[in-house]
């Protein structure tokens, strides 16, 4: 159990660029599933999240370039404004990139931590956003940032477990 | 130890740093947000990168429907009989209604010949599933399955069996996007049913109310009393459903009454609504200067669907 509480000191397969990039897709499609109602309201930002973990453990393969254009699928799918998500997200990945070293000193609870922080100034962004051009902010969409958080430890764990080498059946 | 590679080397040339990264990207953000936003010349990319996710969005919606597929497959006997028996007792009651109707029908058409009077232009309609409920919470809207080609044009009226639903506001080529009556500051000219009172119903972003603005203190409107459209903004048809009254608040205080009003249609019960196509195109707006009644609301309507 102790290398699941430090899913970071043990030997993970390098990511491949297809594996990157199938689980943005996965996290896509999650995100586009039809969330209605206060399911709608507490729904985690499944492309935030994802963009959060690789920009932390991958710094040199996902980066600002890779959140902006996927800000640019989500604002198409969510009809909103160009640029919105695009914007919340390329500072989201910047924050990720700053702190990537920080936050792999600390637990699976800590990470969380940070992880809500960095996502809360991502949402306030998407949110400034629409209070500028629109002029009114619904407050329940922060509470997106809040389960997303939540969602950082099993995630982290989920996508370490797929990582994991797997035993050769020839030994032993 | 850390086995990833996580550290810059400063001897390989890794590109720009973060920072000019993050400034880049910004200012392309606030770029297209401020062109999005004031202009609208980015529709047509819109569009092209909605074709590409097409497919992709039609495939996180089918767990939705297999559910819903299913769980009406296995609803109870017992269940079906009743409602059976429910539907044929309305289905009677209703055509009962319906003779009457046709009746009325008939002698309206001949009242309208004898005095000449210029035929209401017939709307076509158009059956539409809904694909998505409201995709941000934000904002009230939602996307439905026909689009460009199957003829929707931005500004066409969307109903259910009862009442008004919204607008299309976009149109892609298998999609439209519908705002609905409630969005925030959406404004649909109604007039009452009781006394024939043309007024103004406003959305307030929140799916189960709605307001009438800007009416005097003292204005003739009860709780209870229906508004249906008016048909002066030439966006919807004349006389359809919209909202009931059902909170009227008159302080003095207040140059204007305070009226509440819960819109008639359940966009969140039913699948499939009606596109209704444009309505019969009305002479020409005559200059400013015209004080034809309704004027108001129709500028209204303007902005508030932009």
């Amino acid at each position: 159990m102790k290398s699941l509480l430090s899913p970071d000191r043990e030997f993970l397969l390098p990511a491949s660029r297809r594996f990157i990039f199938a689980t943005f897709i996965v996290a896509v499609l999650l995100e586009w599933l039809p969330w209605q109602g206060w399911a709608l309201a507490a729904r985690p930002d499944f492309v935030a999240l994802m963009l959060l973990y690789w920009c932390t453990h991958k710094p040199h393969r996902v980066g600002i370039g890779t959140a902006w254009v996927l800000g640019i699928l989500v604002d198409v799918a969510d009809a909103s404004l160009f640029g919105q998500h695009a914007l919340a997200y390329s500072v989201l990945a910047f924050g990720g990139l700053v702190l990537n070293r920080r936050v792999q000193m600390f637990s699976l609870k800590e990470q969380s931590a940070h992880v809500f922080g960095l996502l809360l100034v991502g949402y306030a962004i998407y949110a400034l956003v629409h209070w500028q051009v629109r002029g009114f902010v619904v407050w329940e969409y922060f509470f997106g940032s809040l389960t997303s958080a939540l969602l950082w430890a099993p995630l982290t764990l989920f996508i370490q477990m797929l990582r994991r080498p797997r035993r050769n059946p020839n030994e032993l | 130890m850390v086995l990833e590679d996580t550290r810059a080397l400063p001897f390989f040339n890794r590109g720009p740093s973060a920072v000019a990264r993050l400034v880049f990207f910004s200012v392309l953000s606030l770029l297209l947000l401020f062109v999005d936003a004031r202009y609208r010349y980015l529709e047509s990319t819109r569009q092209v990168i909605a074709i590409i996710i097409y497919p992709l969005q039609r495939l996180t919606a089918l767990p939705g429907e297999l559910w819903h597929g299913s769980t009406e497959y296995i609803s109870l006997q017992s269940h079906l009989v009743a409602r059976n028996e429910q539907l044929r007792l309305q289905h009677d009651a209703d055509a009962a209604q319906l003779k009457q109707f046709e009746a009325v029908l008939n002698e309206n058409a001949q009242l309208r010949a004898l005095l000449e009077v210029k035929q209401r232009a017939d709307y076509t309609v158009l059956a539409a599933q809904i694909v998505y409920l409201e995709r941000d919470i934000f904002k009230r809207k939602l996307l439905v399955d026909i689009g460009e080609q199957a003829g929707v044009q931005a500004g066409q009226a969307v109903v259910d069996n009862q009442g008004v639903v919204g607008q299309v506001t976009r149109t892609f080529p298998w999609l439209s996007e519908v705002t609905l009556v409630t969005d925030k500051d959406n404004v649909v000219p109604v007039q009452v049913v009781r006394n024939g009172l043309r007024a103004a119903v406003f959305g307030l972003g929140n799916i189960s109310e709605m307001e009438l603005r800007y009416q005097p203190v003292g204005v003739d409107i009860e709780v209870g009393d229906e508004l249906v459209t008016s048909g002066l903004d030439g966006t919807y048809p004349s006389a359809l459903p919209v909202a009931k009254v059902i909170r009227i608040e008159r302080d003095p205080a207040y140059p204007f009454a305070h009226i509440i009003c819960v819109p008639l249609a359940g966009v969140d019960r039913h699948r499939t609504l009606l596109v209704v196509s444009s309505v019969s195109s009305l002479p020409p707006r005559p200059p400013d200067s015209a004080t034809e009644d309704g004027s108001r609301s129709k500028r209204l309507t303007k902005r508030g669907v932009r």
